[in-house]
């Protein structure tokens, strides 16, 4: 919402300062123009496209060795020790920071060769200690089972964006063939689809989803079917409406009466006259259907593991709460940053194309 | 009056009708549901149990032929009514038994996130458009985008993170022994609430903003009545009917907001319910817990409808 502004409120400000600065004339162009979330957004599309060639590491391929490391900014730490005596027994966490087990033992923690001091600290009591250090190559840190957290991160996005796009085609497809032969024939077919559309916006989808994935298998397609379920409703209701007033204009009529057939009538007189009201809705629905996807994943009910869908890797990161935040928390902002620019861009596309639709 | 009631009653009939049809088709379209007790990580079944479990679940006739899936359906609907309910697959017990057990919480939660949303949207939605575009109306936005743009899942996990494993002010999860220690309710209150105070804020807001535009307002003012009569009486019992509208979406985004929030923080409640019987892949569980939600889903828009119509005499006398 807060790029809309009425032509009052921009008046106001521009009587208010006489003497504008640079500043304020760049505050007004932010305001009037999505430019922040354009460039998340673009951001976020372009990492998901090359996702192959701008991660440094794969997406799957876990090493042990950096299981839970932390972000690059973190301190060195000094994760677990383990017996030295005994190689297989269960390393017990530490989890402190090098400079504060140096401080414990004693030690000046501003030698270059604190790291070494500590583990030999460490060895004398009988432990081996095992120091982590965040390096660049893992600069979000690393995941439970030592994946490397922006990489999947980055692929992540390419999975958000190749479910929404697929199911978001097809829900507008149907929605929109839907709504215009709902809107041009009305009467009964108008009836029936309508109701339907009515019972199926009653039914809690995320539970339905969920039944549907158990009963039928947890496979990307069933998962782009539903969401494309989920998609559509809005788009027939809109478009039905748009439709109903469109058929009465004189150029249908003219159309009619020149001969042209029902099919070209909505295809070529009807369809470009709701394409505003589609474009709209579509920007306003895809944060949804990316919310409805990671709540899925979340839930296990999703887009099937090791597959970096966001959703579940905030689910795995749940566990480790307490060692290791990161894992929960990126992938949780990257679904927050790309649904906030969406959001944003689809109501400055409201209040610029189509302020009637206020009320979505 | 009696005619919208009228319609919208059989209306929630054929929503009700519509979730069995689809709960059960899911469920036969998975193919025979013993399958679920014989399948590859699934429970086991005897030959005996089999045949008896055909007979049972209404799939077949007594002398072990098949029946018609839509005998099959009336079977199903008929046991659902008279709330015989299958047992769960994990432990035997009547599905309808554990669900009876866990709608307390599920409730308790549900009204505690609905009165923080009303009390903290609507109020700031009011301030929002009544001071418009100062420090308040950027605040309130503000938190309205966060809570539309946060899955709540997240929401939940990062509010465990900061208050109860950093700050250690608030438990993790669980509603307490006594299920009433409010310190239990904090965190999935907000979780829960969080989304639905944003969009009444945000429904608040513009339709607050539209009606303290239109000429009644002016008059009002023009008349001298006291600014705060105006906002209130005059503004805010016209700006409601807009946002009611919407409370039954709000509502019913609570039964995902169950399922996420009290899997989160471990709340014996019937979204858990669901979310265990999907890791347990205890499908008859799952069919109960779809059923009893999606009544109350039924049951809510209903009772929106009505109250809308309660409100609004355009509705009432039309």
């Amino acid at each position: 919402m807060a790029n809309l502004d009425t032509t009052a409120d921009i008046l106001a400000k521009n009587i208010s300062g006489a003497d504008r600065g640079t500043l304020a004339r760049m505050w007004n162009v932010f305001r009037r123009w999505p430019i922040i979330p354009i460039v998340v957004l673009g951001t976020l599309v372009f990492t998901g496209v090359f996702a192959d060639q701008l991660a440094p590491h794969s997406p799957y391929v876990a090493d042990p060795l950096d299981r839970n490391i932390p972000p690059v900014w973190y301190p060195p730490i000094v994760l677990n020790a383990q017996d030295s005596s005994d190689a297989l027994s269960f390393p017990v966490p530490v989890n402190l920071t090098v400079v504060e087990a140096a401080i414990e033992y004693g030690i000046d923690p501003t030698g270059l060769d604190t790291r070494e001091k500590v583990q030999a600290a460490f060895l004398e009591k009988g432990w081996k200690a095992r120091v982590q250090f965040p390096t660049w190559d893992h600069i979000l840190g690393g995941d439970q089972i030592g994946r490397d957290l922006f990489s999947r991160v980055i692929h992540g996005a390419r999975v958000s964006l190749i479910v929404t796009a697929i199911s978001l085609g097809s829900g507008m497809l149907v929605g929109i063939s839907m709504g215009l032969v709902s809107g041009y024939y009305g009467g009964f077919v108008d009836e029936i689809i309508m109701r339907i559309t009515d019972i199926w916006l009653g039914l809690p989808f995320i539970l339905v989803a969920i039944v549907a994935v158990i009963a039928l298998g947890q496979t990307f397609t069933i998962l782009l079917v539903l969401l494309a379920l989920l998609a559509w409703p809005p788009f027939i209701r809109n478009v039905r409406g748009e439709v109903l007033t469109l058929k009465t204009r004189d150029y249908v009529a003219l159309a009619k009466v020149s001969g042209a057939s029902t099919f070209r009538i909505m295809v070529w007189h009807i369809l470009p006259g709701v394409f505003n009201t589609v474009i709209v809705i579509a920007t306003l629905r895809v944060g949804q259907l990316i919310l409805a996807e990671a709540i899925l994943s979340f839930l296990g009910a999703g887009i099937p593991p090791p597959t970096p869908a966001w959703g579940a890797m905030v689910a795995d990161g749940r566990t480790y709460l307490n060692d290791a935040w990161w894992i929960a928390f990126f992938p949780g902002v990257a679904i927050f940053l790309l649904v906030m620019s969406l959001n944003f861009l689809g109501d400055w596309m409201r209040d610029r194309f189509d302020p009637r639709l206020r009320q979505l | 009056m009696a005619k919208f009631l009228l319609r919208r009653f059989a209306f929630s009939i054929f929503a009700l009708i519509g979730a069995t049809l689809v709960t059960f088709g899911l469920s036969r379209m998975a193919g025979d549901p013993r399958y679920l007790y014989a399948q590859e990580g699934g429970y086991g079944i005897t030959e005996e149990r089999w045949d008896s479990l055909g007979i049972e679940l209404g799939l077949n006739w007594k002398d072990g032929t098949p029946k018609p899936v839509v005998f099959q359906y009336s079977v199903w609907l008929g046991n659902i009514v008279r709330g015989n309910w299958a047992d769960s697959l994990l432990d035997r017990k009547p599905v309808i038994n554990k669900i009876k057990e866990r709608i307390p919480p599920t409730l308790k939660m549900g009204l505690a996130a609905y009165i923080f949303a009303t009390v903290i949207g609507i109020p700031l939605g009011v301030l929002s458009a009544v001071r418009r575009a100062t420090f308040w109306d950027y605040m309130g936005r503000g938190f309205a985008l966060l809570g539309q743009a946060m899955p709540v899942f997240w929401v939940g996990i990062m509010l465990v993170l900061v208050f109860s494993v950093q700050l250690r002010w608030l438990p993790t999860g669980t509603l307490g022994e006594s299920g009433n220690n409010p310190k239990y309710f904090v965190l999935p209150t907000i979780t829960l609430g969080w989304i639905a105070a944003a969009s009444y804020l945000r429904l608040v807001r513009s339709a607050m903003l539209e009606v303290m535009d239109s000429e009644f307002i002016k008059l009002a003012r023009a008349k001298g009545v006291p600014n705060m009569v105006v906002i209130w009486k005059h503004g805010f019992k016209n700006a409601l009917i807009a946002p009611l509208t919407f409370s039954s979406l709000i509502l019913t985004g609570f039964i995902t907001g169950a399922v996420v929030t009290e899997t989160i923080f471990s709340i014996p409640g019937l979204g858990r319910l669901a979310f265990e019987s999907i890791q347990n892949n205890d499908f008859p569980v799952m069919v109960g817990t779809v059923l009893v939600f999606t009544f109350m889903y039924v049951f809510i828009n209903f009772v929106t409808d009505l109250l809308y119509a309660v409100i609004d005499p355009r509705i009432r006398f039309a």
